[in-house]
């Protein structure tokens, strides 16, 4: 990101530049792009989300088993296709994927957004929240075969950055 | 951590539809790790990164290039990677969180040129293969 802002705080006050913008951003904020908030919401709008949150968690569950052991009321999880069949799985990818949606709306505060369900994760459900990485992969990588080439370089980054940054809100509570 | 027999039928099969893309696959490959992981240029100030470089479409072969000798050897990835570990070791010295990167947007960039092929399967065993290569391109740092 380019730093517009001058360099010392007597060029701020003889320049044009508006004083409050030489204060320091709070730093719990991620910011977006205009850019990259309109290639969220662009692909957003085509995303099924039972379909792709279903299937991010499945695979979450596929290529990284050790996950498995936060789903034991789930069943049947003794192979792929098992996984993928899963209603459980499916209902759960859904809601998880649902709450993601919530994020693309609130992408200017996504610390405030997930404080209940950080606490949640930490508090009651005791997940790593490396998990929220893995998770956050596995979406794009669902994304990727949905899309295909209509998923460039410049649509995963700010993916990528709302993936990361819901992960780190989610992790922002723990204690 | 070592291949299933199956595992290893996945990987093969899907290289030889690889194969016939290297250079475009290695170049896709580079440009979203670059786009998502903006410090990973810091290994290349001497490299012009823009859309369309000679520079990167050379390297993005090169990398895919070295994943199919694993492929070839890879019953043992070990001896086919030895000069390249050495390598990364001693004169590259990338941090190991950049092969974490890079595999991330390999598989990414699988997914969207062989939808129909990158299967959770196919996924699962592509992830562990790029892990195995990591880990065996970082076993000589110290």
């Amino acid at each position: 990101m380019r730093n517009k802002r001058p360099r010392s705080e007597a060029a701020a006050r003889t320049c044009f530049w508006p004083i409050r913008l030489t204060s320091k951003l709070p730093d719990t904020m991620v910011h977006f792009t205009t850019e990259e908030k309109a290639a969220v919401a662009s692909l957003w709008a085509k995303v099924n989300v039972e379909v792709v949150g279903s299937e991010s968690l499945a695979r979450l569950l596929i290529v990284y088993p050790w996950t498995q052991r936060l789903f034991d009321s789930f069943g049947n999880l003794y192979s792929e296709s098992a996984i993928m069949g899963n209603p459980k799985v499916k209902a759960h990818g859904r809601k998880v994927l649902n709450s993601f949606g919530n994020a693309t709306k609130h992408m200017d505060d996504l610390k405030g957004t997930f404080t209940d369900l950080s606490e949640l994760h930490c508090d009651k459900l005791h997940v790593d929240p490396e998990n929220f990485r893995l998770l956050g992969n596995m979406i794009l990588i669902v994304l990727a075969t949905h899309f295909s080439k209509e998923f460039t370089p410049q649509i995963q980054a700010a993916w990528q950055k709302l993936t990361n940054a819901v992960a780190n809100a989610l992790a922002h509570k723990y204690h | 951590m070592s291949l299933t027999r199956a595992e290893r039928t996945i990987i093969v099969s899907m290289w030889s539809k690889i194969s016939t893309q290297t250079d475009a696959i290695g170049t896709e490959t580079l440009e979203r790790l670059f786009s998502c992981y903006p410090q990973a240029k810091t290994y290349f100030p001497h490299f012009d990164l823009h859309t369309g470089s000679a520079q990167l479409r050379a390297h993005g072969s090169k990398v895919v290039a070295a994943v199919g000798d694993a492929v070839k050897s890879i019953d043992n990835v070990a001896s086919a990677l030895s000069k390249l570990s050495e390598l990364h070791a001693y004169v590259l010295r990338v941090d190991p969180v950049n092969f974490k990167f890079l595999s991330h947007c390999l598989l990414v960039t699988l997914a969207s040129h062989f939808p129909a092929d990158f299967t959770a399967d196919a996924h699962a065993a592509w992830d562990k293969f790029l892990s195995i290569v990591s880990s065996v391109l970082t076993e000589k740092y110290r």
